[in-house]
């Protein structure tokens, strides 16, 4: 079977890679647009502790025996904390002062982290077995489809529908929303906002260690991969704008899925692509398409 | 506040004057090498510098023009067969044009928005550089020779090639100097403290934010050509994002928007980097990461703004 002169097999599993990474940009456009909201930073140690989630699962796993189940809950805990703590001592400093200074200091961390893991593991990757439960696949047909990357997608929608479910539809994430409009007005209802700040910021940083923990087994576990990821990221985030939770994941699967696309039909502009259409979509629509002017 | 600029200006002339003596001399007493990294770097900063320094804006891909201007410089001048100024020349109109590019996208947006734009917009340049045949990919681009500035001077010597890399950051220097304490360098400021009230008094910002921003990416590639010319090597090091965050961190560890201070910033830098490399090895990265962090949390005014501050607080008493 044949879908524009290309196999479908290959279309359908570039189309399913494609999805993948789109899941990731998903999850990590949600996170950094969920942490701008409330604390105005851009939070760019996003990658390293994407990275981070994905390392604490391998180390949980080859040095305590930890499997894939308890880290995909364990992990984002622990980086989730220790991002909780960093904002606690230091990002919290820098609220009243130009935003940019909040990128800089989490550029900083970014570099810490990776120098801290590269030093200890090198740049080699290290590699993370699928599950057992997830192992296989089924032949669909028109493609083959290994288990564990069609458990990525449902996981990541799983994770960033639940997200907007309880930023939209629940009272904690009515807080949120109102904290975002105007955090004077929520503190002077009697809401506690620098507590708020804090869980969204650890919550945040949590999903992007989920992120982590998903790659492990599709990708190497290395220190350099997030840094790598993060900057599409920010693309991403430039072409959907920050100001929807529901924009952020809609762009970030789409991206993904546009990659994949390219990776069939001219596979030296994949890496470029997403930096291509954001080049568009500043020419055309300057503030991202779901952004407000 | 009147008293305190009176106090700067009247320093000024000595201070650039005794730095300008030094820089003469220097060679002879350094590693000329390491001098001329030092001033490579320290252009860069200064150019960096004068687009966040004065007008507030935070490029996050500034590696880009470094790394273009060298890697044109460098065929310019192997491939071509150009004396070494014409390759300055050109690796400086590429930067600047390249500059005019990113200028127009990212200043659509502000603030956090044009960071991340022009780091991917950066990032983009980086993989166009990785995968085009004629750079060399991940090798670089190799054996650019020095070759004979106006066809006269033989700049295989490390003494001549210092005074033109010397030459030439004065030059840059001079045309930072003379942007930032003009009309036009007063119009960047009154953007970055007030961008509503530049506007509302008619002043055409976006005019105004390009023009720095292509003055800035054109000297950031004068340093990048010139520090092709120094090494005889472009490498993918040059368009890297790491770049982009190193000039970021000697512009902040100097003094934002100081005059001297991305120079100083990029002389401790590079020392330390020479420095650490042996001793400390892979923990470089950390170490400057760490630098970052003080310097943001603890010390935002960096070293040469810590110092004003004191000449001030001395000349209030």
């Amino acid at each position: 079977m044949e879908i524009f002169g290309v196999p479908s097999a290959l279309l359908g599993s570039q189309l399913l890679v494609g999805l993948i990474n789109g899941s990731f940009y998903a999850i990590l456009s949600l996170g950094l647009a969920i942490i701008f909201g409330l604390l105005n930073i851009i939070n760019f140690a996003h990658g390293a502790q994407y990275m981070m989630g994905a390392f604490v699962a391998w180390i949980a796993l080859t040095k305590f025996g930890i499997n894939y189940w308890v880290a995909l809950l364990v992990a984002p805990i622990v980086v989730g904390a220790l991002g909780v703590l960093l904002e606690r001592t230091m990002l919290r400093k820098l609220y009243k002062l130009d935003h940019l200074y909040g990128l800089l200091l989490t550029f900083g961390l970014a570099l810490i982290f990776e120098g801290v893991f590269r030093d200890q593991y090198g740049i080699s990757g290290q590699s993370y077995p699928v599950p057992e439960l997830l192992e296989g696949g089924v032949n669909l047909g028109f493609m083959y489809l290994p288990i564990y990357r069609g458990w990525i997608v449902i996981a990541a929608l799983a994770v960033c529908f639940g997200t907007w479910f309880m930023i939209e539809k629940t009272k904690l994430g009515a807080y949120l929303r109102a904290g975002t409009e105007n955090p004077q007005m929520v503190q002077a209802l009697g809401i506690n906002v620098p507590l708020l700040i804090t869980f969204t910021y650890g919550y945040g940083v949590a999903l992007a260690a989920f992120a982590g923990v998903l790659a492990a087994p599709v990708y190497q576990v290395n220190p350099l991969m997030g840094s790598n990821l993060i900057i599409v990221v920010f693309a991403v985030v430039v072409i959907g704008g920050m100001g929807s939770i529901m924009g952020a994941i809609l762009t970030g699967l789409g991206l993904g899925l546009i990659e994949g696309l390219t990776r069939v039909f001219y596979p030296e502009g994949s890496a470029v692509v997403v930096f291509i259409i954001m080049v568009i979509v500043l020419l055309v629509r300057p503030a991202g398409l779901f952004g407000k002017a | 506040m009147k008293n305190n600029d009176s106090v700067f200006t009247r320093i000024m002339p000595f201070l650039f004057g005794l730095l300008f003596l030094i820089g003469l001399v220097a060679p002879f007493a350094v590693y000329p090498t390491f001098l001329m990294k030092i001033l490579c770097f320290g252009l860069f900063a200064c150019a960096f510098n004068l687009l966040l320094g004065f007008a507030g804006l935070l490029s996050f891909g500034h590696a880009a023009f470094l790394g273009t201007a060298g890697y044109v410089c460098g065929m310019l001048v192997r491939d071509v067969g150009v004396t070494p100024e014409i390759g300055l020349i050109g690796g400086t109109v590429a930067a600047g044009l390249l500059g005019w590019l990113f200028g127009v996208l990212a200043i659509r947006r502000t603030g956090i928005y044009f960071a991340m734009i022009t780091l991917a917009l950066a990032q983009m340049v980086y993989f166009v550089v990785l995968q085009v045949r004629a750079t060399g990919g991940e090798d670089g681009f190799q054996g650019v020779p020095r070759g004979n500035l106006f066809g006269l001077i033989d700049l295989s010597n490390n003494i001549s090639m210092y005074y033109l890399v010397f030459a030439v950051f004065c030059i840059g220097f001079f045309i930072i100097y003379r942007t930032v304490h003009s009309p036009f360098g007063q119009i960047l400021k009154a953007i970055r403290e007030n961008e509503p009230r530049a506007i509302s008094l008619g002043y055409d910002v976006t005019k105004f934010k390009l023009m720095a921003f292509i003055i800035s990416a054109s000297l950031a590639g004068l340093a990048g050509a010139t520090k092709t010319l120094v090494f005889q090597l472009a490498s993918l090091t040059d368009v890297h994002w790491h770049t982009s965050g190193e000039v970021v961190l000697m512009t902040l560890l100097g003094g934002l928007g100081t005059i001297l201070g991305p120079l100083v910033g990029a002389g401790t830098v590079v020392s330390l980097q020479t420095e650490l490399a042996d001793i400390v090895g892979s923990w470089v990265t950390v170490i400057m990461g760490s630098i970052f962090v003080i310097c943001v949390m603890l010390f935002r005014r960096g070293i040469v703004g810590e110092i004003q501050a004191l000449i001030q607080r001395a000349g209030i008493r």
